[in-house]
């Protein structure tokens, strides 16, 4: 390598470094810094009262949402609201006792499962309990 | 006064050259001819943009990009600011009518095979453009911060997290985090106000600059016969002209009558409302994401809709280097079935979305 090569080499390679020390932090500066999602097991998610039979609500559970649901013959059940299909919030439908994504018409059975629709993974399921006034939905083990 | 005027316009002559502008622009002529209609969405399009970037910075004076005071800032523009419904109708409606005059004059750029030899680049740049301004649209959309853009946010965010390799790092990026929340909101707001225009400016630039140099295409039909030219300037420009007044005839006619609505304040931890649907340019793939099924040949459904999409896409901007019978100036019809397919189904599907029942 002659001199004038090793020169443009140098100045050459010492530009693109320089842009990329530039670029490096604005990249970096453009991703969110991870933070750690608050990582719930349990929580308080209605009063006993709160549901007729027949009904839903959805509660806060940690970061997302998730659905209790008072069946027919008033049997309380949990599950996680957040469709697999593409994450739309899920809704109960009491004519025919199945839950429901309006998103893209994604249709769930009470245990989770997926009857119709473009869905392609099961809903979670949580157990809940009652304690006192309080119902409480944890995340099963 | 006449004297003073002639030398202030003497001033400003020598400094900016505009005598020679307007020399240039006098000596530009364009063709007309039976398909001359379809040059002027080019400068709907324009002129729409032009009407965004001045009710967008007149909106920014009163909107608030947070998540607890957008949809209320949003209240405020529409109740208590002067004309602010107006402004922010005129916003709304301008933009939606820009998509449309966008999806028009790249359909009608398809079917005259204007992007042939040596226009190729002046279609990639529009290409660019389209994508560029359906994201600000689509960015546009969260920040009223209602129910249906939230949804919409969520389930348009969730297609590109499901993009093989780069899907979860493009998704985190676009929301600011794992959830739609105040940094998704706050980077919508700086792709729509700030990054996205700018893209969009240079871009702009670029496909005027390309159609000043390369002229205005042919159509291949009118091959061989005498096509008659129009000065651009006053013709030409006098016609464009009349173009946008009755555009924005249009607009103020739609805002009068049907101002654009808030909506109910977004709520993270309600269900999803029935009947969502994206904002009418979305639909033709939403509804291609609701019908199709959940697994094909093992594969999911949804994640094959998208690589379709996204294909079609790529495929759509290389039109111009795929198709050589054009490009040597001979006739390609296999190219305008193709076209009139993807155009039927674009439609076909838009109207589904509107009158099949249950989607």
């Amino acid at each position: 390598m002659n001199r004038r090569k090793f020169v443009n080499y140098f100045l050459g390679g010492s530009l693109g470094a320089t842009v990329l020390a530039f670029l490096y932090p604005v990249l970096r500066y453009l991703l969110p810094p991870g933070q750690a999602e608050v990582l719930q097991k349990r929580v308080a998610a209605a009063k006993v009262g709160d549901l007729v039979p027949n009904s839903f609500r959805i509660f806060k559970f940690g970061a997302s949402p998730g659905i209790l649901v008072n069946t027919q013959d008033g049997q309380l059940l949990a599950l996680s609201a957040v469709c697999t299909h593409l994450t739309c919030t899920v809704r109960y439908e009491g004519d025919s006792g199945t839950l429901y994504c309006p998103c893209h018409n994604g249709r769930f059975d009470l245990a989770g499962n997926v009857i119709s629709g473009p869905p392609p993974a099961p809903l979670e399921t949580y157990k809940v309990e009652v304690v006192g006034d309080d119902i409480f939905v944890s995340k099963k083990a | 006064m006449n004297k003073t005027l002639r030398a202030v316009w003497a001033f400003i002559d020598e400094r900016f050259q505009i005598q020679a502008l307007a020399g240039f622009a006098k000596k530009k002529s364009v063709p007309e001819h039976k398909h001359s209609f379809w040059y002027f969405f080019g400068g709907i399009c324009l002129f729409l943009t032009a009407l965004q970037i001045v009710t967008g910075i007149l909106l920014l004076l009163y909107y608030t990009p947070s998540v607890d005071g957008a949809h209320e800032s949003v209240q405020f523009i529409m109740s208590q600011v002067k004309f602010g419904w107006l402004i922010r109708s005129v916003h709304s409606w301008s933009a939606n009518i820009l998509i449309g005059a966008l999806f028009i004059h790249m359909f009608s750029t398809f079917f005259l095979k204007a992007y042939r030899a040596p226009r190729e680049l002046t279609w990639v740049t529009g290409f660019f453009l389209f994508v560029i301004f359906l994201a600000i649209g689509f960015s546009g959309y969260l920040l009223p911060w209602n129910e249906l853009s939230y949804f919409a946010t969520r389930v348009g965010t969730d297609i590109a997290g499901s993009l093989p390799i780069i899907g979860k790092s493009l998704k985190t990026f676009i929301l600011g985090g794992s959830i739609v929340g105040q940094a998704t909101l706050t980077r919508f707001f700086w792709l729509h106000v700030a990054i996205l225009p700018l893209a969009a400016g240079i871009l702009i630039g670029l496909h005027v600059l390309l159609v000043q140099i390369l002229g205005m295409s042919t159509p291949l039909s009118l091959k061989g016969k005498p096509v008659r030219e129009i000065p651009f300037f006053p013709d030409f420009i006098y016609k464009d002209v009349l173009g946008w007044v009755m555009i924005l005839i249009l607009v103020g006619v739609l805002c009068v009558f049907l101002p654009w609505e808030i909506g109910k304040k977004a709520d993270p931890f309600a269900a999803t409302p029935l009947g969502i649907k994206p904002e009418w340019y979305f639909t033709f793939m939403f509804t291609t994401l609701k019908l199709i099924p959940s697994h094909i040949f093992s594969i999911e459904g949804e994640k094959l809709a998208i690589l379709g999409f996204m294909l079609g896409g790529a495929l759509w901007l290389l039109v111009p280097f795929l198709n050589r019978r054009a490009s040597r100036e001979l006739p390609s019809p296999a190219f305008t079935v193709a076209g009139a397919i993807i155009f039927a189904y674009i439609v076909v599907m838009t109207i589904l979305t509107y009158t099949l029942h249950g989607l």
